[in-house]
Order: C-alpha cells, then structure tokens, then sequence
C-alpha cells in the first residue's frame, strides 16, 4: 500500500513538470483547458508545437485585424486524409486541427502586423518574448461532424483557457505611419458556425482553409524547402493526391507577378466565399464570391442589392464594373460599421491591403452596365 | 437605366417626415440598463438543446455583440415587449441584434431595439414564430438605423402576429425567400417599408396596421435569387397615411418607394389585395409596378430568368379613402396637377403600364395574367412608363376584371383566419 502511494505521488509530479506535448484526440465533451488538446504549449518562453502537429500555411489566407496565425493538423496514426480537388481534403475522425492568433510586440506597449509573417519565422514556434498569444482555436473532426473551441489566452501567456461565449479584446495595432486602437472580437461558439457552415442547409462545420487549392505551395522550414501537399502526404497525413502539374492552386494574393483578376478571386474565396456561394448563408443575398462562380450577376457585376439596406452605402451595384468607388462591395470591404462591414464576422480593422487589390480588380473591368 | 418611381419620375422630396419622428414606446433609455446580463444570455443561447425555454426576466439589458442560435427546437421569451427589453445602443459587433439560424423556433414577448443592423434575423429553418416581439429604434426614422426589424429568409412554415416594427432603415417586417408564410395583426410605423413580402410563395398578410410608413405593404420580386415570389394575398389590414419621407439608403430596393405608398406590387405575381382600409396615402393608396420602375433595371445585372411584370393581380372590395392628393416628387405633382388639376388628386391605384408583350395573346394580355382592378368606383391610373410617362391615362373601366382567389395559408401554428378582425391600434405620438 506504502509503494502505490508513493508510486501515485510520483506520477502527479510528473505531471506537474511539464514533459513533451502529448497530442490527442478528445472524442467528446468541451475541454476547458487548450492543454488537454497537446497539441501546442508554452515550455521555456516559447509556444511549442506537439510532434505530429505538422504547422502549415494558405496560399491566401483569410484577414483577421492583422493577427498572425500559426495553423497545424493533426491525425491519429495510420489514418490519412483523402485528397478532393474542391471541397475541403476528407479528414478522418480524429483530427485536430488548430490556429492560433497572434500579434508581434511592437516597442512601446503595442503590437505590429503578424499576417506578414511566413511559416519559416512561425512554423518552429513563437518566441514569447517577442509575440503576444491571444487565442487558440480547435477545430476537431469527431464522429458526428467537425467541432469548434475558442481558447483565450491568459495575460500570462501561461494558458489558455476555453471560452465559449467569445471575447471582446482591446487591441492597439501599431503601423508604419499609424496607429489603431481596436476591439479584437474572439467569436463565441455559435458564430464559429457564422464562417464554417459552409453548407447552410445542412448546418454542419467544416474546414476553411484545409483544401488543395490553398495548401498547394511552396514552404521553408528549418531549412527545409518543400510543398505542402506532398509533405502531408509523405507523413502519412495525405492519401490520393494527384500530381504537382494536375492540381489547381489558389495564388498568394500578394504575389505582384500574377495577374490582378486571379489574386482578387482568391481574396474573395477564402474571405467572402464561404458565407457568399450558392449552399452558403449569404445565398439570400444571390451575390456569390466563391472561386467557383463566373464573372456575371451572380459574382456582383451590375447585380442591384437585394437585402442590404443601409449596406448599400448610397450605390446601385454589388460591383459596378470599371468603378470601385461606386461598388456595394469596395464599400461593404471598407466599412467598420457593423451594420454594413463584411465579412460581419472576424474582423473589426478594415483590410487596406486587400481593399486596394480589390479595387484595382474592379478598376480594371470594361466600364458601365447595359 | 430605367426611370425609376423616386429617381427620375420623382424630385426625391424629404417632406417633413423628420420632424414627425416621435414614435413607439420603447422604455429602454430611462432605465439604466444592466450590463452583466449578457455574458448569461450568450451562454444560455450556446448551451440551448432542442425543447429548452430561454426566459428573459423583465428589464432592461445592454448587448454590445450580435447574439446567434445554432440550436433546433428552442423557444426565447421575455416578460413583455414592454418589459423585457434588449437595447443594442452599444453595440460594436454583429450584423444582428439577435440571428437564429435554426428550425422550430420561437420568439415572444420581447422587444430589441437599435440593433446595428438587422434586429432579429431568422435565416433558413421551418416552423418559425415571431409573436408580441417589438424591434424598434428609438431615435425614429433615419437612414443609418438598421435596416430591417423582423427579418425571416428563406424559411418555410412561418408566424409573425401580434408584434411591433418601429423605424427600420429598410422594411420593419421583412419576410424574404420563405414559403408558407402568416403575418397578421402586426403594427409597422415610421420605417421605409412597413411590411414587406419578398421573392416569397403563399402568404397571407392581414389584420395588420401599417402607417406612418414611406410605403405600408410592399410584395416585390427581386432578380438573381433562387426563387420567385408569388401567391399572397394581402387583406383585412389598415394602410393608412403611410408618408414619411423615404429615408432608405440610395441603392437599396425600398429607397425606390415613392413617399405616400399605400400597398405596392412590384414584379411580383398572383397577389390578390381585398377586403383592406387604405387611405390617406399621399402618392396612392394602391400601386402595380415592375421592376423597371425601380430605376434598377440593367441586361447585364439581372439574370435574363427574371420576370420583372407584376402578373395576375386582383384588386378588390377594398374601402379606399382618399389618397394620391400630394405625390413624392416634382414628376408625380406635376401629372397630378396635369390630368387632374390643382386640387386634385392622383386616384386609388396606379399602374406603370408595363406588360410583357411577349406573352399576349391575340394582341391583349392573356386574362390569367391580367391586372385586375375590380374595387367599384376606385380608378387606375396607367402612367405609361414604357413611353416614358408621354400618354398616362385613366383606364376606366379597361381593367375591370375577376381573377380565381388565392386560397388561404394554412400555417398550423396559426390555424385558420379568425372570423373576427383584429387590427391594432398605432402607437402614441
């Protein structure tokens, strides 16, 4: 009896010294703490990635108020993901998927732009010295479909504890030449549905940023140059996937050596497209910005609003060809009135970059409807 | 671009509607509201399972987010739409007051006020009930109020009754998409739209009171959706002095509704409009449009399967008072000065004139797609838009005609149609 009990103790202390990240899938049930998942943590001033948590990036991710992301999957052993060419990659039930946000520090108390930084300064890690955590979220495939878990990080930067109902965040953002100070809103659990149920009948979540089209890219890590998709394949993570020549791949939208029109569409894709196709929530709206919708009404040339009220902001067309200034949509994009912004959720800083891609999209259109 | 009702054959004149904004009854900003509260309300709307009642006691809350229900089955019920209140005067967040994305929903005695954006959004569910819920802004008609009170899309089987909408930007009850639809007995004042029934099949809009709106009841069909709206009969309501300035965003389709609209059909079809009161409405009590009086007419914008006609509606037995006596806009005062002098007044209906020639038969509209105006001595004035108002004329008797009445809605949450009419009264000033 004597032994056990010291063989107990021995184990909680174990316990408390933190040991190398164990990652796990958690089957059911909302864990309270990010910790419980393994599959990232704070070990030496550092947020460390789990073995296995493989960290990726998109060719065109979509904007959050600046944040950095640092975004990995995980999967069970021996249970890879089926490749699709359109939909999101079919993960087996067991993955987890996580991504955490993030702004470096800037010098006097604020913090600088993070969505700049590339997998090769994130994707070993984050120096906690120099970044400030400030949430994690989950999204896990369990046998009844894909769950999302907000985690808020403490201002410790220690842990990051499950917050259902969301978070309103005071943020200053600090740029070349400006300043703003922001609420960072971190979405509860029923608007984490507002983005990922893409298929708005069905009503079930699903990945985002997780398909061939964005992940199809070149990366360096540790020193290491490879592509996404056959890494993920090499891991065991990826199965089916076709050749290199034969996938379709999204562009980086800051890639000034392609054209305007495909950079301004995956823009749209990743950032609009999952509320704006025709299974979204946004179908009410008859405008879709998804990548598989052609130029026409329905991707907003010369289409009148239908239910955007003061949304509008005073203009007849979601896009009025050749003229951004008198476009529903440059002036939706631009907008921090909750009653007009879009996207409605996620961001509460206007994406000047992506505005200006959008407008120079919409300026170079044959001018006028007929 | 076509001619639009306000645009062009309008001077887009702001009456004095403004100074009459002192509306509703909306307690919310004497008490100091509690701000604690809603940290609970978002919980309890993201725990709710199906069969849960969500009560909200008496007072006045603060929300400062969009609140959102994932959940099927849950019903949300306050103390009163005069007592439990949740004001969203504070709100940096959301582009709803409150959004439900979910079916078998219910919503009762509760009011939401100065949402943002849209007070209370129900997108895509069945079996919907809207009851005693008042979405108000406070502050009276302006433009940069949300855009619409109760705003159910693309939902099937849906009750809205005995509730208040109260300064919406755009239209204060605004059923969108949805199929199978009751609105009854509601109070619409001071929004650009009182009612309105959008790209919408099979609904049944009565006993309801609409005034002091821009436009009381509108039925309009909107291009590049799914769906067309057809079959509602609008009955039983008061439509009364519906004259406060158009104050809808440009661009949007209400801001085409000229000021002093009684009930208006736009490109919508099978609407059969009886049995109301509708007076007092300065521009006319009753007006038949197609979409190419909206001014938003273009080839490349609107997908070619758009049918922009107003086709096969019926109006009759409705007890008009008079209306059309101070059109919105120079264009309207002026035809009504020209056809019917300085005192005189533009009469219950009017009609653009557009029909789709495509579809006549022997040279005359097919009589199953007629406009009917059967409404004993109420006249039609047709204002020839397809010559760009060169010839308006009077139709006499020229529309006089029958068409087969709609049959009833039958929505089970709200049985049949009382024998008895129940309109509500307006509010206080």
């Amino acid at each position: 009896m004597k032994r056990l009990c010291c063989l107990l103790l021995g184990l909680i202390l174990t316990a408390c010294a933190p040991g190398p990240l164990q990652p796990r899938f958690i089957a059911d049930g909302a864990p309270e703490a990010l910790a419980d998942w393994g599959m990232v943590g704070v070990r030496d001033g550092r947020l460390v990635l789990a073995a296995g948590a493989q960290p990726y990036e998109l060719n065109t991710p979509l904007f959050t108020d600046y944040a950095g992301k640092l975004r990995t999957v995980w999967m069970p052993k021996g249970q890879p993901a089926t490749w699709t060419p359109d939909a999101p990659l079919d993960f087996p039930v067991g993955t987890v998927v996580t991504k955490t946000f993030f702004y470096p520090k800037a010098a006097d108390g604020t913090v600088a732009p993070g969505d700049g930084l590339s997998l090769s300064q994130t994707g070993d890690g984050l120096d906690l010295g120099k970044i400030h955590l400030v949430e994690t979220r989950v999204l896990v495939r369990r046998a009844g479909g894909w769950a999302a878990f907000p985690y808020l990080w403490n201002e410790a930067q220690t842990r990051a504890t499950l917050k259902r109902t969301g978070a309103a965040i005071p943020v200053t953002l600090t740029r070349p030449g400006r300043r703003d100070a922001f609420v960072y809103q971190v979405p509860n659990v029923n608007q984490c549905a507002g983005c990922h149920a893409t298929d708005h009948a069905a009503k079930a979540l699903q990945p985002i940023g997780l398909k061939s089209r964005h992940l199809d890219r070149e990366v360096t890590l540790a020193g290491q140059s490879y592509n996404q998709i056959a890494r993920l394949t090499q891991l065991g993570y990826l199965r089916g996937a076709p050749a290199a020549t034969t996938r379709v791949r999204a562009p980086d939208w800051r890639d000034e050596s392609v054209a305007v029109e495909p950079r301004a569409r995956a823009w749209l894709d990743i950032n609009c497209g999952h509320c704006h196709s025709p299974k979204g929530p946004a179908d009410t709206s008859g405008l879709y910005l998804d990548i598989a919708t052609p130029p026409g009404p329905s991707l907003g040339l010369c289409k009148p609003p239908v239910a955007a009220g003061q949304g509008t902001g005073g203009f007849s067309h979601d896009i009025a060809p050749g003229d951004p200034d008198q476009s529903i949509l440059i002036f939706r994009t631009a907008s921090l009135d909750p009653g007009a912004m879009m996207p409605e959720l996620g961001r509460s800083l206007t994406h000047d970059e992506g505005l200006a891609l959008l407008r120079r999209w919409i300026a170079a259109m044959p001018p006028g409807c007929r | 671009m076509g001619q639009g009702w306000r645009g062009v054959l309008s001077g887009l004149t702001i009456t004095g509607a403004l100074a009459l904004a002192a509306c509703g009854q909306g307690g919310g900003t004497a008490v100091k509201p509690n701000t604690t509260y809603q940290e609970q309300l978002i919980q309890k709307l993201i725990d709710a399972k199906p069969g849960d009642v969500i009560s909200i006691p008496a007072g006045v809350y603060a929300i400062d987010r969009g609140l959102s229900l994932d959940a099927d089955g849950v019903t949300i019920r306050g103390a009163g739409m005069d007592k439990t209140i949740l004001t969203f005067k504070g709100q940096t967040a959301g582009a709803e007051g409150l959004l439900v994305n979910a079916s078998d929903f219910t919503i009762e005695d509760l009011a939401l006020e100065d949402a943002k954006g849209d007070a209370l959004k129900v997108n895509e569910g069945e079996n919907i009930i809207i009851r005693r819920v008042r979405a108000e802004w406070t502050g009276g008609p302006k433009t940069s109020n949300g855009a619409y009170g109760l705003y159910p899309v693309q939902v099937k089987n849906l009750l809205i009754e005995d509730s208040v909408a109260i300064g919406a930007s755009d239209a204060g009850i605004y059923v969108g998409q949805s199929n199978n639809v009751v609105v009854r007995r509601n109070r619409a004042e001071f929004n650009v739209a009182g009612i309105e029934i959008e790209n919408t099949q099979n609904a049944d809009v009565y006993d309801n009171l609409a005034t002091n709106n821009t436009g009381g009841i509108l039925v309009f069909n909107m291009p590049n959706l799914k769906v067309p709206g057809f079959a509602t009969r609008v009955f039983r309501n008061r439509v009364e002095g519906n004259n406060t300035g158009n104050f809808g965003r440009k661009g949007s389709a209400v801001a085409s509704v000229p000021a002093g609209t009684g009930v208006i059909v736009n490109a919508n079809d099978k609407v059969e409009i009886f049995d109301n009161d509708i007076g007092g409405n300065n521009t006319s009590n009753v007006i038949i449009s197609s979409y190419f009086s909206t001014g938003y007419m273009n080839k490349e914008g609107v997908a070619p399967t758009f049918d922009p006609w107003p086709e096969a509606i019926y109006v009759h037995d409705n007890r008009f008072s008079p209306g059309g006596a101070k059109p919105d806009g120079l264009d309207l005062q002026a035809l009504r000065v020209a056809m019917f002098g300085l005192t005189g007044s533009l009469p219950d209906v009017l009609w653009d004139g557009y029909a789709d020639t495509k579809k006549f038969k022997a040279g005359k509209t097919d009589p199953a797609l007629a406009i009917c105006v059967d409404n004993g001595s109420a006249q039609t004035l047709n204002a020839d838009g397809p010559n760009k108002n060169k010839s308006p004329k009077l139709m006499g008797d020229a529309l006089r005609c029958q068409l087969a009445p709609l049959p009833a809605i039958a929505v089970a949450a709200a049985g049949p149609v009382p024998a008895e009419r129940k309109v509500p009264a307006p509010g206080k000033p």
